[in-house]
């Protein structure tokens, strides 16, 4: 045995076989739960956007929304962290929890929520303010004015975004200068300064050309380790690439909800199936 | 799932997916001939349909690379996903079973050429054909399966192979019972069982693309599985 050894190429002997055939599978049931949907209903007025939502988000990883146009995707996702409060409009029924706690519930601050919760938009929205103060932003509001301590979250959170090389000489210049990719990486680098739990994206690479995108692929996958992602996303292959679990919606409903690999290559329903592949319904 | 009866929104990718399907097929016809006619010239001793078979074999090769490469073309330009996915990996996998069977019918062709100014014993023939039927029929079978896109047909011929093996063992077993006999018929002999170890591949093959076919319409990947445990992982996935 240990002469066959020897004469494996070296090659050979660096690969680790057992961890090939292991893969890299995920498994809903092995994940811990970041945010419950429980029968979640939402209407605009009289007219109901998402009909009875049940899903669990799980912690740590990249769950995608995909569907349609006005399937209901950016609608569930602004619920995480309560961005339809804005609507006048808006009613909910159901549950949401995150981390076990109701964050309909009245007693929730928004405002710690959405601490919580960060979010990134499709087109990107730095302050007409320096790169530093964009980043610094979120901790000022919390009263933290100590230049050590922004310092270090400062090129922490731009080190995070990827994008700490690019700017580190400047720093004082205004965030308006830079291209769009960098910008969406910095809104990235404001949104992870003030260490939420939760990132949520919509569209945040769809306003990029393709290597920006890829950068805000990259980063995604980067970031899981720290942050559960949930990211709304028009670009199907997009979705492929960058999530673990991925949700498909239609007309309001979840239609599917799965390990990305499996849904890509042998959805269960057949509206998926159609979606994914360009059919007609 | 596989056989999506929906259109694509996008016709071209829709007529690209027919058109490497046609060609699949066609490429299958040939080499369904191919085995026939070989088998016929080792029966006959006919020289002319055993040169034609061997000449074929470009045909087929051509056929090979054509498929492969538009397979390469739609992965690239259209990332097919579900089942345009498992159509295309189905595609890519059997195009090379069907040029191997191609070779297999290459090489009885030859033995056929050998064999064309020997006598016929009957009682060497006799089984060989039987063999070379029950091949042939798993073979149309198996390629009406992909045709089809019928993954219960597919089970049914991937459990043919059982018994296209052990003919195979008894035809063996008799073969060298007859090289034993007359140390004369060895040459000969050693061409039949060349024949048969043909027949017995093209059979391995079938089951093959059998497999593909359950992948293509299950998204199961059934290899390396018994019949029994093949019929387990279907019946878990559809209840």
């Amino acid at each position: 045995m240990e002469a066959v050894k020897q004469q494996q190429a070296p090659v050979a002997r660096a690969i680790n076989i057992e961890s090939i055939h292991r893969g890299n599978k995920v498994n809903l049931a092995d994940e811990k739960t970041c945010i419950e949907v429980k029968d979640f209903n939402l209407y605009y007025g009289d007219k109901q956007a998402l009909h009875g939502i049940n899903m669990t988000i799980p912690k740590n990883r990249v769950t995608a929304f995909i569907g349609p146009s006005g399937c209901g995707k950016s609608t569930l996702l602004r619920c995480f962290n309560r961005m339809n409060d804005l609507i006048d409009s808006v009613r909910v029924e159901g549950e949401m929890l995150l981390e076990g706690d109701n964050l309909n519930a009245p007693s929730v601050n928004v405002a710690d929520l959405r601490r919580q919760v960060g979010m990134v938009f499709q087109k990107p929205n730095p302050f007409p303010k320096s790169i530093y103060e964009n980043v610094a932003y979120g901790l000022r509001l919390q009263g933290v004015n100590d230049r050590l301590t922004l310092d270090s979250v400062v090129e922490k959170s731009l080190k995070g975004a990827a994008l700490w090389d690019e700017v580190k000489d400047r720093l004082q210049e205004s965030a308006m200068g830079m291209s769009g990719g960098q910008q969406q990486r910095l809104v990235i680098a404001r949104a992870i300064a003030i260490e939420p739990e939760v990132l949520l994206l919509d569209e945040p690479a769809s306003a990029l050309d393709p290597l920006s995108t890829l950068k805000i692929e990259e980063l995604i996958y980067e970031l899981k380790d720290k942050y559960t992602i949930v990211i709304v996303t028009h670009n199907m292959q997009q979705a492929a690439r960058v999530s673990d679990y991925t949700a498909f919606m239609y007309m309001g409903e979840l239609i599917e909800f799965g390990a990305t690999d499996e849904l890509f290559t042998n959805p269960s329903k057949k509206q998926t199936e159609d979606y994914i592949t360009g059919r007609y319904g | 799932m596989a056989t999506n009866s929906s259109v694509h929104i996008s016709q071209q990718f829709e007529a690209e997916l027919q058109d490497i399907r046609s060609q699949v097929l066609a490429m299958a016809g040939l080499v369904e001939k191919q085995v026939a006619d070989a088998l016929q010239a080792l029966f006959t001793g006919d020289v002319d349909l055993a040169s034609q078979v061997i000449e074929q074999d470009t045909q087929v090769n051509n056929f090979e690379m054509k498929i492969d490469e538009e397979c390469t073309q739609i992965l690239a330009l259209r990332q097919p996903t579900a089942s345009d996915l498992r159509l295309i990996v189905a595609i890519l996998k059997t195009i090379t079973d069907l040029e191997r069977i191609g070779d297999e019918a290459n090489i009885i062709a030859r033995k056929a050429l050998n064999l064309s100014d020997q006598d016929r014993p009957k009682k060497s023939y006799r089984e060989l054909a039987t063999l070379g039927k029950h091949v042939c029929e798993m073979l149309r079978d198996a390629l009406d399966a992909f045709a089809r896109f019928d993954a219960k047909a597919a089970l049914r011929v991937a459990a043919e192979d059982k018994s296209v093996d052990e003919e195979y063992d008894s035809i063996l077993r008799q073969l060298i019972t007859y090289m034993m006999e007359d140390p004369r018929n060895i040459s000969h002999v050693l061409d039949l069982i060349w024949s048969a170890r043909s027949l017995e591949r093209i059979g391995d093959h079938a089951k093959n693309v059998c497999e593909y076919v359950i992948y293509l319409v299950e998204g199961k990947d059934v290899r390396h599985l018994s019949v029994d445990k093949i019929e387990k992982v279907l019946q878990a996935k559809n209840s």
